[in-house]
């Protein structure tokens, strides 16, 4: 490894910070129960499961707005409900299932983790699937339940450019921010 | 902590949860059967789950009214809604490379455009058509 300031030191365990943090609270959730042993337990695993599988970092952006995030969050919710309970009546109408479709959607924002929890936002919700995603043109492919016409279709692109700008509002960087809400 | 006079609605409304859990379930099982397509089939078969997951661990939650069963439900929901997507994205880009998917049923097929676009630069950039199975974008 090649030696590292001081200050780089500090970048990376900053950064590297939210994930320890998440493993260690996941690894207490899975115990049931919340105490110092834990904690330590938890921090120790942590440490060696980022070590021996060790993946890219993640590039947290560092920007958070709660608000915009419960507004996300509330949205999503809604959008999972009513589809859930569409794709359901779909299933049990007798008429079967009208005309899919397989959507590109060009997305605005260029970072990786906007690209990747927009796809899941998007997977979550029934009646969009995500088929391919193309991360050089930041291009999602999604395969979409019951597009009669393509006025259907213009919605479901609408649908997933509101997500994405939702998310980057949230917790996307500033970069992503001025290219999405221009 | 809850009062024990709340105790029957708290039953009541985990009932509903577990009836419209079990509702969404049995609406995915139709689906599955009964949609045309491997790509239709995966909405049934991924989607109505997620809800019907948050339903039924809502129940539980409930019933159980402890702290430890909840802090045990929440990585249930959190694995379940982290992976499902994962899991569809896989088997959905398997379906659809390998044919499996109704063409004549899609109003617009946007991924086909690109998948041949990336086949012809992959086919210019080393004059063979062999790798006509790469991802767009990637030629």
């Amino acid at each position: 490894m090649t030696e590292l300031t001081q200050k780089e030191l500090r970048a990376r365990v900053i950064q590297q910070l939210p994930l320890l943090v998440a493993l260690v609270v996941l690894w207490m959730l899975l115990w049931g129960a919340i105490s110092w042993l834990n904690v330590l337990t938890g921090t120790i695993v942590a440490i060696v499961v980022t070590r021996v599988f060790y993946l890219p970092p993640v590039e947290l952006t560092g920007r958070f707005n709660p608000l915009w995030f419960a507004v996300f969050l509330g949205r999503f919710a809604v959008d999972l409900v009513v589809a859930s309970f569409q794709v359901a009546a779909q299933a049990f109408d007798p008429r079967g299932v009208s005309r899919n479709s397989i959507i590109a959607v060009q997305l605005r924002t260029r970072s990786d983790i906007m690209m990747t929890v927009t796809s899941i936002a998007m997977s979550l919700v029934p009646g969009s699937l995500i088929v391919e995603a193309d991360r050089m043109r930041s291009t999602l492919y999604l395969h979409s339940l019951n597009t009669r016409d393509l006025a259907a279709v213009e919605k479901v692109r609408r649908h997933v450019l509101a997500t994405e700008a939702r998310l980057v509002r949230s917790f996307g960087s500033k970069d992503d921010l001025r290219r999405t809400t221009q | 902590m809850i009062p024990q006079a709340l105790d029957p609605y708290l039953d009541a409304i985990a009932a509903i949860c577990l009836l419209l859990g079990a509702f969404l379930s049995l609406a995915a099982g139709v689906g599955l059967l009964r949609f045309p397509d491997a790509l239709s089939r995966l909405h049934a078969a991924t989607k109505p789950q997620i809800l019907g997951l948050v339903f039924i661990v809502t129940a539980i939650a409930l019933t159980a009214r402890s702290w430890t069963t909840l802090l045990a439900l929440i990585p249930v929901l959190l694995f379940q809604m982290l992976t499902a997507p994962i899991a569809a994205h896989m088997v959905g880009r398997a379906a659809y490379r390998t044919g499996n998917f109704l063409g004549e049923l899609s109003l617009v097929d946007d991924l086909e455009e690109a998948v041949n676009r990336a086949s012809a630069e992959s086919a210019e950039a080393d004059g063979s058509t062999a790798d006509a199975e790469r991802e767009p974008g990637r030629g």
